[in-house]
């Protein structure tokens, strides 16, 4: 019987129940149903204030079927630290620890908290749910979103660039970090399989668009992530001991075969106001980003 | 193997009572005057003496939030805050409340800024009363210790299920060293239960969501569960330190220390280290003819209802000195005695004195000057009086 590598890597078993109350092709909930197949139900997760709040479903039903925890705003990264401590105490090293937060929770008010859990080193798993601004809130701009998107809170779109929070975690010299896209479920599959085979503190950027938010349609999420790879403004990547790789699509972009930038941002409701002058300065910002990742690898291969 | 006697402050009393009851995980950062406690805790660990695990966490916020993922797994939690520390960890305290998780806390008092000021009031301690937290104010070094590991029994005790807090002032009684009877180890793991009965919330065999989004209507039902159940705390409360005096003689089976006050017409109210100036100026005044006596509030919440009542009934005139302020208001143990007075129809004279603010020293004189202006009527039952190193200001 034919089936789907996605079903051959990820399994048939669901921890999160249907009926959960995301939004229609919240990319959040997808990337949380992957994550989960991936974990499985020997994990505990643990969940900051945004809209995972929401998603985890209204007391007495769970959305989640693996122990969960909500955690204050800014507070993840901390409980997660005495959650893998605890679990040592009692002899349970093999339970997964995993923070599951958006970019508030990590880029803004949670990033004091991460760093400590960084640099002490706990055995968990950070993975950033990142929709690019306060979108349980209703849509007011973090600094996890890009510059020119608008947001509630940003009207004629943010002018500063999006916060490059891979190497404030990178700096920190974890054994472990990637970013992923809902998108690409296999790689994200694979990053957190990586991730969980690794002691110490891990830390997986996923990102996942959010149709209310950016303002698109529905059904359009997969492709909007697609793009934002296919495009270069999103890049796939994993850093292992502090070295560099990209991964699949984004390893074959080196050298600018690419869609062009219009063809994921104009996709997008928030930056439809978006003129010639800025769109230049956006593509300035993707190129800069790529000749990083350039200088990066070149000083690697002389090593 | 006897006991021991040891010459300690009350921060190392905090520490030995944290030795004895085994704590797993102690979350911390570092805040004058709490920090000798932590250093203490921290040596027992390296110098093996203590099996548990220190996180030098970034900030007290992370400190309660360390403490809450450690306890919700069912592992012995206990931290230490001071004033700014105490505020910024607030959120989480809260929240420890509402999760009934069972983490011990010590609160060494200090007066909060600006201006800078290391010494102590009772202000960021007072920000606690109605947090759900269970909240004991000590007068010595000796109660320190005993109440740390009383606070485990009382706090993992499934019918209580909350977080206790023990506070004391800075300096005065953190920095401060005094002879102290230490229990022996096996003494203390034969009073405390093992925290692997600790029931955990998070338990990857029986999966929670711990916290989701209730519907008002039930949340109004927790609210009303945790207040029912840190009333019915005074009787976990009251048993506890009743074994714990048959253990070791000193009795904690009262929410309040009481002295001299079966005859007293006038009782002195206050908490903390100035009790001790209340009792001595109780000694002076019954020198003197006077029938005088003083109650020294420990266990501040679930507040002692039944213990003021009692003493309203045979007093005629109550003083109380409240070491923290609520602007705008008044003394705030005046104001939980009175509302107590008021609840049971008991109208007597009730004085509220506001005293040892920003560390300012309370000396039995004051107890004494205070009680003289009680009498000859020159103190008004009306307003906050404040009276700082014997003047009135």
């Amino acid at each position: 019987m034919y089936r789907p590598k996605i079903v051959e890597n990820l399994g048939e078993d669901e921890w999160i129940y249907a009926g959960h109350p995301a939004c229609h092709g919240c990319g959040a909930a997808l990337g949380l149903r992957h994550l989960l197949k991936t974990i499985g139900k020997k994990s505990i997760l643990v969940v900051p204030a945004g809209c995972t709040s929401i998603i985890a479903g209204t007391m007495n039903a769970a959305t989640f079927n693996i122990p969960f925890i909500h955690t204050a705003f800014g507070a993840a990264a901390a409980v997660a630290s005495g959650v893998a401590e605890a679990l040592s105490k009692k002899g349970m090293d093999d339970i997964n620890v995993v923070v599951w937060a958006g970019d508030g929770g990590t880029y803004d008010i949670g990033l004091a908290s991460l760093s400590g859990a960084a640099e002490r080193g706990h055995n968990i798993l950070f993975v950033l749910d990142d929709n690019e601004a306060y979108m349980n809130t209703g849509i007011q701009r973090s600094g996890g979103t890009p510059r020119g998107a608008w947001t509630t809170t940003t009207i004629t779109g943010k002018k500063e660039e999006k916060k490059d929070i891979m190497k404030i975690v990178l700096s920190h010299h974890v054994p472990y970090a990637a970013t992923a896209s809902v998108a690409y479920p296999l790689d994200f599959n694979r990053k957190v399989k990586k991730a969980l085979g690794i002691k110490g503190f891990k830390f997986i950027h996923l990102m996942a668009p959010c149709p209310p938010g950016w303002r698109f349609e529905t059904h359009m999420t997969i492709e909007i992530a697609r793009r934002a790879v296919l495009s270069g403004a999103w890049i796939l990547m994993e850093y292992e001991n502090g070295r560099l790789r990209l991964n699949p699509p984004s390893s074959n972009m080196l050298d600018k075969r690419r869609i062009s930038l219009e063809e994921y941002l104009m996709m997008q409701g928030r930056f439809k106001h978006v003129k010639r002058e800025l769109l230049e300065e956006l593509k300035r910002d993707v190129e800069l980003r790529w000749s990083e990742i350039k200088e990066i690898l070149e000083k690697q291969g002389k090593q | 193997m006897s006991r021991t006697k040891l010459v300690l402050t009350g921060n190392y009393a905090s520490a030995y009572a944290v030795l004895h009851s085994k704590v797993e995980i102690v979350p911390a950062y570092p805040i004058t005057p709490q920090t000798t406690i932590v250093e203490k805790i921290d040596e027992f660990i390296e110098t093996g003496m203590l099996d548990a695990t220190m996180v030098r966490v970034e900030s007290e916020h992370s400190a309660m939030a360390v403490a809450i993922g450690a306890s919700a797994v069912g592992v012995r939690t206990y931290t230490a805050t001071s004033s700014h520390g105490l505020l910024y960890m607030y959120e989480n305290l809260w929240w420890a409340a509402n999760a009934r998780l069972p983490i011990v806390a010590t609160f060494v008092t200090r007066t909060l800024g600006p201006p800078w000021n290391i010494w102590s009031d009772h202000q960021d301690f007072m920000t606690l009363r109605d947090s759900g937290w269970i909240l004991f104010m000590v007068k010595d070094a000796q109660e320190a210790y005993d109440l740390t590991i009383q606070a485990f029994k009382i706090a993992e005790n499934p019918d209580v299920r909350l977080p206790v807090g023990i506070a004391y002032d800075a300096f005065v009684i953190s920095h401060t060293a005094e002879p102290v009877e230490l229990l022996t180890q096996e003494e203390a793991d034969k009073f405390l239960p093992s925290p692997r009965a600790i029931q955990p919330l998070l338990d990857v065999d029986k999966p929670y969501s711990i916290g989701n989004l209730p519907r008002a209507d039930y949340h109004y039902i927790l609210r009303k569960n945790l207040w029912e159940n840190i009333l019915d705390a005074k009787k976990a409360i009251r048993e506890v330190g009743r074994e714990y005096g048959e253990l070791s003689g000193r009795d904690y089976s009262s929410l309040v220390e009481e002295y001299k006050c079966e005859d007293a017409d006038t009782v002195f109210i206050s908490m903390g280290a100035m009790a001790g100036e209340g009792m001595d100026a109780v000694d002076k005044l019954r020198d003197k003819g006077y029938k005088v006596g003083h109650l020294t509030i420990r266990t501040y919440r679930p507040f002692p209802d039944h213990e003021i009542k009692t003493i309203a009934e045979n007093a005629k005139r109550l003083i109380v000195f409240s070491r923290a302020l609520s602007n705008g208001k008044g003394g705030i143990l005046y104001d939980d005695i009175a509302s107590t007075l008021y609840r049971e129809g008991q109208r007597i004279e009730t004085y509220d004195i506001i005293a040892g603010l920003a560390g300012t020293e309370v000396s039995e004189e004051d107890f004494m000057k205070i009680y003289y202006d009680t009498r000859s009527g020159k103190l008004d039952t009306g307003k906050s009086i404040f009276i700082r190193r014997g003047e009135y200001v």
